[in-house]
């Protein structure tokens, strides 16, 4: 941790004093943008800004084969990295836990909502299938990259198309196509992080404040169809336990900030 | 209609559990622990030397935690060596296990924790938890606690204990959730938390207090075994 004892002490002080170096409550998360066309070469691609924090989010369609566990549905896939370009923390080399963490979590909540209908993207019964593939790249790093991701992830997800084809069956990229990807109505999953410090919990923390938290949770939920809220993958982070309380009162706050991001997010989703 | 569980078991009901301690002549701590047709066994080597040197901590041991499956142990063979999957449940039971152990005796050095599915029939992970837990204990690692891990499954909307495979798969209605806990034995602190599936926020609090039973049992398992070796 290159966090200093004085910052550490006097952040601990301030959230249990529920107060943060930039004035927001402690369940208050930033304001974020979203811009789209990252690529014109992605089906479909995006950029939040979240703060400081800065991810683009591309998401890529490709004719594959489906897997044998299910012949009948299309592929999905969330990839990414944790470029040194966006972070002095950041290593080259082989990808560690916090990029596969990134990834797996963005993954899980898009998978187990089943906002894409898979099994609309079956090109060829049991042969040929699409496959879409996300990919997450953080171009600044300041704190709650996954939840800043998921975002992203969605806002591309939404605006992506499926390419046509040609007569072999091949990828027509010069052909325009304006077909949408088959999207469940209503379901958008997003990921809500819940930081720990001391006995404090705070929502979008700064690299700064997420040095210092010694726990995290992180979820994915969604309003499922419009309906109710729902909550689609879960996982715990780091060395701090949560009690039943925590995680109960946690039941009662992640409705209201899914309701938030996602009232900020559909100001972009035209 | 309540959920009608494919083996006959009862919604809060875990399936039969075993536990074995010293199944690692070679580790200086190990243990298996089966919930039914699950089997898992786990060795601890150290507090040991640590390589690279730039890991090493000076104020305490680290903990490593090495989860897989062995190839036979599913359907579809599991290609050898680290998966994404494996890595992931890897350093969340680290996480797991880390808070109650008391490391700081043992500067510089690393604790290795190895966990393998020797047989998977679901909740593999909790499984191979409660053996690494027993098996820290065997080791002789200052520990505050032991503890317990358990799955905890929703299927349609109707809560059960102890998700096996067949479970794992079940499509009906709001379809299967499946959420790994552990928490301490002897306090009320959930040290992993994981999910995946559908779940209301207002039925997590059910989710959680249904484990409760399940906690204990295992835990019992646990301290007789542990007991039975000291016996010997």
């Amino acid at each position: 941790m290159s966090l200093s004892s004085l910052t550490y002490n006097t952040l601990l002080k301030m959230l249990s004093a529920g107060k943060r170096f930039d004035g927001r409550k402690l369940l208050e998360q930033r304001d974020f943008t979203v811009e789209y066309d990252v690529s014109y070469k992605a089906e479909g691609s995006a950029r939040v800004k979240l703060g400081k924090t800065e991810v683009v989010v591309g998401v890529k369609l490709g004719v594959g084969e489906p897997y044998p566990d299910s012949m009948d549905s299309g592929n999905l896939s969330v990839s990414g990295d944790l470029l040194p370009l966006a972070s002095p923390r950041f290593e080259s080399g082989p990808p560690k836990y916090p990029s596969l963490e990134l990834t797996r979590l963005v993954e899980r909540a898009i998978r187990e909502s089943g906002v894409i209908d898979l099994k609309k993207l079956v090109i060829k019964e049991g042969e040929k299938v699409w496959s879409v593939m996300i990919d997450i790249y953080p171009i600044n790093d300041d704190g709650a990259l996954i939840d800043a991701a998921s975002i992203a992830a969605m806002a591309a997800l939404m605006r992506a198309h499926i390419p046509e084809l040609d007569e072999n069956g091949r990828i027509d990229y010069d052909k325009k196509s304006t077909k949408k990807l088959p999207l469940m109505e209503g379901t958008i999953p997003l990921s809500i992080t819940l930081y720990k410090l001391g006995d404090s919990l705070i929502v979008d923390p700064t690299r700064e404040e997420e040095e210092a938290c010694d726990g995290k949770i992180v979820w994915g939920i969604s309003h499922y169809k419009g309906k109710e809220h729902m909550i689609h993958s879960c996982q715990k982070g780091m060395e701090a336990p949560l009690s039943s309380d925590e995680l109960t009162s946690m039941m009662k706050n992640l409705p209201k900030l899914y309701d938030d991001t996602l009232k900020k997010l559909k100001k972009f989703l035209k | 209609m309540t959920f009608k569980r494919p083996d006959g078991r009862k919604l809060d009901e875990i399936r039969p559990i075993t536990a074995k301690i010293g199944v690692v002549p070679n580790a200086d701590g190990s243990a298996m622990f089966s919930f039914g047709k699950t089997v898992a066994i786990a060795a601890v080597y150290g507090p040991r030397m640590l390589h690279p040197q730039h890991m090493q901590d000076p104020k305490t041991a680290i903990l490593r935690v090495n989860y897989d499956l062995l190839s036979f142990s599913v359907s579809d063979r599991k290609k050898p060596g680290p998966s994404r999957r494996s890595q992931e449940i890897s350093k969340v039971t680290e996480w797991a296990l880390s808070p109650v152990l008391d490391l700081k005796d043992f500067p510089n050095t690393v604790v290795d924790v190895q966990i393998y599915i020797l047989q998977a029939n679901a909740s593999t992970r909790v499984a191979g938890i409660n053996a690494a837990s027993m098996a820290l204990a065997q080791a002789g690692i200052p520990m505050k606690d032991l503890v317990c891990a358990v799955s905890v499954g929703k299927m349609d909307k109707d809560l059960v204990v102890d998700v096996n495979d067949e479970e794992e798969h079940f499509e009906d209605g709001e379809g299967a959730t499946d959420i790994a806990l552990t928490r301490m034995a002897n306090s009320d602190k959930f040290t992993l938390l994981q999910l995946d599936g559908k779940i209301q926020p207002e039925i997590m609090p059910k989710a959680l207090a249904l484990a409760d039973k399940a906690f204990a049992k295992v835990y019992e398992v646990q301290k007789k075994a542990l007991k039975e070796v000291e016996a010997e």
